[in-house]
């Protein structure tokens, strides 16, 4: 039976649909089976960040609508033979699904896949409710901002209340150079603010807008910094113990004159 | 801009860094967060409250208040409880509503 994960945020733009598709080919490239299912309809995206926008014939919607079996919906990644993409619909709304729908989709897709994905829309209304329907585990995506942290905050007490509880939380786009000069939230005053797991810290990387230009997952771009990271995420999720990556290089310049001068 | 920052983080003169503003204001809007979305949460302070409380006075449960309150930089939470009647000597009759024996 596989495992079934939901990405969420509350906030849009924090990097939900990066992270579903590095997470999901990372746990593919690892030889598992998975599907990614991207819940966000009308807003679809996550066929555009895999590179996989060509190939849709039919969505979510047609499949819980009966207009096509659940197999035919499947759309296969271009480079990996067990990572599969179930696309939202772009010209439905939100309640064109229900929750139960979600959870009876879901139940066939475990008995195949190893792992479920779920891409979770932005927002706290029917959306995140269909998205978490399903879920047994949630991943929460922000970054260090307080914006996000504050609409994290809210969708963890949500999500506690739908029983999905011990989150793990991704920081994605830090920047070292901004946490070290005293401008960023680093990883502790996030996870002692939200009082959560931290599954792994994503920096701040060119290198994923150009892997989303080209449709290709950072995480199978060996040189990037944030596919790294990501490919830790990924071992984290299947249990292995890997230490968080190191961002905070030494002090810089200022910071030592400051601490030489004894001020804080 | 930049410069002037510099020249202050030099002297030391910055107040406070971004980061921890951040993390302040963080801390005082979830407290409200926290509190305006989960009502129930005030609610069974409350009652808790009222059980303690009732232990050693009698009070106006209806007219019992429990907010949070903020200032700037901090939040606390205020009660304004009604005392009807103390109780007499607490500590020598624990047990007010035993019969006592003739």
């Amino acid at each position: 039976m596989g495992e079934v994960i939901v990405i969420t945020s509350g906030k849009g733009g924090v990097g939900k649909t990066t992270t579903t598709a590095n997470v999901s080919t990372g746990l593919a490239s690892m030889g598992n089976k998975v599907v990614m299912i991207d819940t966000d309809i009308g807003l679809r995206n996550l066929d555009v960040v895999m590179g996989l926008e060509n190939r849709i014939v039919y969505d979510i919607v047609d499949v819980t609508n009966g207009n096509c079996r659940l197999k035919q919906a499947l759309i296969k990644d271009r480079r990996l033979d067990n990572l599969f993409l179930l696309p939202a619909a772009q010209t439905k709304d939100k309640t064109a699904v229900s929750p139960e729908q979600m959870k009876e989709l879901v139940k066939t897709l475990k008995k195949e896949f190893d792992y479920i994905i779920i891409d979770c829309p932005a927002g706290i209304e029917q959306g995140f409710k269909n998205a978490i329907a399903a879920a047994e585990r949630a991943i929460v995506v922000t970054n260090p901002e307080v914006s996000a942290v504050r609409d994290a905050d809210r969708i963890i007490g949500l999500l506690e209340a739908a029983e999905l509880r011990e989150p793990m939380l991704v920081i994605n786009r830090l920047r070292p150079e901004m946490v070290k000069r005293g401008d960023m939230m680093n990883i502790f005053d996030v996870e002692d603010i939200l009082a959560v797991k931290i599954l792994g810290v994503v920096p701040e990387d060119e290198s994923i807008v150009v892997s989303t230009n080209r449709g290709e997952p950072a995480v199978l771009d060996m040189s990037s910094r944030a596919g790294q990271a990501y490919r830790n995420i990924v071992k984290r999720i299947t249990g292995e113990d890997v230490p968080l990556m190191n961002l905070e290089a030494a002090d810089g310049f200022i910071t030592r004159i400051k601490k030489l001068f004894g001020v804080k | 801009m930049a410069m002037l920052d510099f020249i202050n983080r030099i002297l030391g003169k910055e107040s406070q860094s971004s980061k921890s503003v951040a993390k302040e204001r963080l801390r005082l809007v979830l407290v409200h967060d926290r509190a305006s979305i989960s009502p129930h949460l005030l609610n069974a302070l409350k009652e808790d409250l009222i059980k303690v409380i009732s232990e050693y006075m009698e009070i106006d449960q209806s007219a019992l208040e429990v907010n949070l309150n903020s200032e700037d930089n901090s939040v606390a939470l205020i009660a304004n409880i009604p005392v009807i009647k103390m109780k007499r000597n607490y500590a020598e009759q624990p047990e007010t509503n035993q019969p006592t024996a003739s």
